[in-house]
């Protein structure tokens, strides 16, 4: 094929070109997460939110108050991810889990990282695990795990 | 529904619907030609005549941006036709036409919704529609997501894996005699479902719903016009949507407290119900449902086998809607209700409750 007969090619990167800040309540989240550290966010019948909304979800009324919460917690409710989707953060099978931490009145959506399901149990007592590196994003969060083995972080 | 509003009536006059595990050699657009032309025919109605057009659909599911002007090729839209589409669920376009019908402009309208997930990953595009910041990078797919529901359930005693194995041992007996049942066994019984294999703890393989291709069409009249394409029309007596919490975190997940309040505002259960076609995409979220319609051994629950037994993302909703449709315009019931769901554990929900005459 010569030159002139080959067909013409450009190059195509499917982008989202836009940026927005991620505000002063998911913000705070996101750097006390930089930190190792959990925040919620005060209610106006004193009830904590966590991870923290900027409007109550229910009154709707705008919400300012961070409060650090504990880095422990109970899990609410599992299920056993096996094996896990390739774009998520987790290579290994692991539990998902709404988990409720020491201080808050709501359950987030996190990783336990057990062996097994048979060592997850609802009611159970889970700790966070932090990644060695962070850069303020829900998966500086490695995960939680059982309070019956060591805590490594 | 308020009652001292005077709404306009309008009715369901002509449904039809396609579903099936894997549509090979067949687009969007030629399926859609198909069911659009055999509703209209049913009907007797040409596009000419079609006041308004509303479709439902994915660009997501498509993986293409304004997936939907493609379609639009299905219904022919020319001349000029005036039309709208709903990135949701074609039960919500149906909503959107029923609301343009209200304002009295127009007297017929065209809905119809479609989702061929087979072309992609569709617990993968369920997951962009989670919260950005805290679960969408998580990647948390759709049926573990009711499986964490399921299990609260469980917990709480609220139901059992028992009375979730007769939920889908109903959806696999009644699915049998509908063509577009995918998953569908005429003498299942309990003892099978409850050995079956565990999908996500603690949902079997018949506690999930079956991911179907497909679509579905309809056509509303208003009041003298409907009478004149269909000698007994569907009314819609009421029609509501209402939505819970973005955030799985802070709702009761045992319960969907908006579909309750959509199926009472919609008139659900003013009346004896003769049939109710339920949207979940789990037995346990038919248990949810069930519960929160307040539906009772008088209502036979899912006669087409409902989602357990064919699921077709942005369809299945408007399913629900023709089935009921189409067993009053029959004379097979008189007075029904239809549920449309999206959203992560039932979040968001509309009701349409339909009668005939």
């Amino acid at each position: 094929m010569s030159e002139s007969e080959k067909p013409l090619k450009a190059e195509l990167t499917v982008e989202y070109p836009f940026t927005r800040t991620t505000g002063k309540v998911i913000g705070a989240f996101m750097t006390g997460l930089r930190e190792k550290r959990l925040f919620g966010i005060k209610r106006s019948d004193g009830s904590v939110l966590v991870p923290p909304l900027e409007y109550d979800p229910i009154t709707s009324e705008p919400l300012t108050e961070m409060v650090e919460v504990s880095q422990s917690g109970v899990v609410e409710t599992w299920t056993w991810i096996d094996p896990p989707r390739p774009q998520s953060p987790w290579d290994a099978p692991h539990a998902l889990t709404l988990i409720r931490l020491d201080g808050s009145d709501t359950s987030m959506l996190h990783a336990v990282l057990a062996g097994s399901p048979s060592e997850m149990r609802t009611g159970m007592r889970v700790s966070a695990k932090w990644k060695e590196e962070r850069v303020g994003h829900i998966t500086d969060l490695e995960g939680f795990i059982p309070e019956t083995k060591e805590v490594d972080s | 529904m308020n009652e001292s509003h005077n709404f306009r009536d309008v009715a369901v006059v002509s449904v039809a619907s396609h579903q099936t595990k894997t549509l090979s050699e067949v687009n969007e657009v030629q399926l859609m030609a198909d069911l659009i032309s055999k509703c209209r025919n049913s009907a007797g109605v040409t596009q000419e005549e079609i006041g308004f057009t509303c479709s439902g659909s994915s660009d997501f599911l498509a993986g293409q941006a304004f997936s939907f002007v493609h379609t639009l090729d299905s219904v022919g839209a020319f001349p000029p036709i005036s039309e709208s589409h709903v990135e949701m669920d074609g039960a919500f376009a149906l909503y959107e036409a029923w609301v343009k019908l209200q304002i009295g402009e127009v007297d017929t309208a065209l809905v119809y919704s479609y989702g061929k997930p087979s072309a992609g990953s569709i617990i993968d595009v369920l997951a962009t529609q989670l919260d950005p910041y805290y679960v969408s990078p998580l990647w948390p797919d759709c049926f573990s997501l009711a499986a964490l529901q399921a299990r609260l359930l469980l917990d709480k005693g609220l139901i059992s894996l028992e009375k979730m194995a007769e939920i889908s041992k109903r959806s696999q007996k009644n699915g049998f005699d509908n063509p577009n049942a995918v998953r569908s066994s005429k003498d299942v019984s309990i003892e099978n479902l409850m050995n079956e294999p565990t999908i996500v703890d603690p949902l079997r393989v018949s506690d999930i719903s079956e991911i179907t291709d497909g679509g579905c069409a309809v056509i509303l009249a208003t009041g003298d016009k409907a009478k004149s394409l269909c000698e007994r029309p569907a009314w819609i007596k009421g029609i509501d949507h209402r939505v819970d919490s973005h955030t799985l975190g802070v709702r009761d997940l045992t319960r969907s407290s908006s579909a309750f309040l959509a199926a009472e505002k919609a008139g659900g259960n003013i009346d004896r119900l003769d049939v109710a076609e339920i949207h979940g995409m789990t037995s346990a979220q038919e248990l949810i449902l069930e519960k929160e319609f307040c539906l009772t051994e008088e209502t036979q629950i899912n006669p087409s086998g409902g989602c357990l037994a064919s699921d077709t993302m942005m369809a299945s909703g408007l399913i629900r809607i023709s089935e009921v449709a189409r067993r009053i315009i029959s004379g097979q019931a008189d007075r029904g209700l239809a549920h449309a769901t999206s959203g992560p554990c039932l979040q968001q929900n509309l009701v349409c409750v339909l009668e005939g005459e």
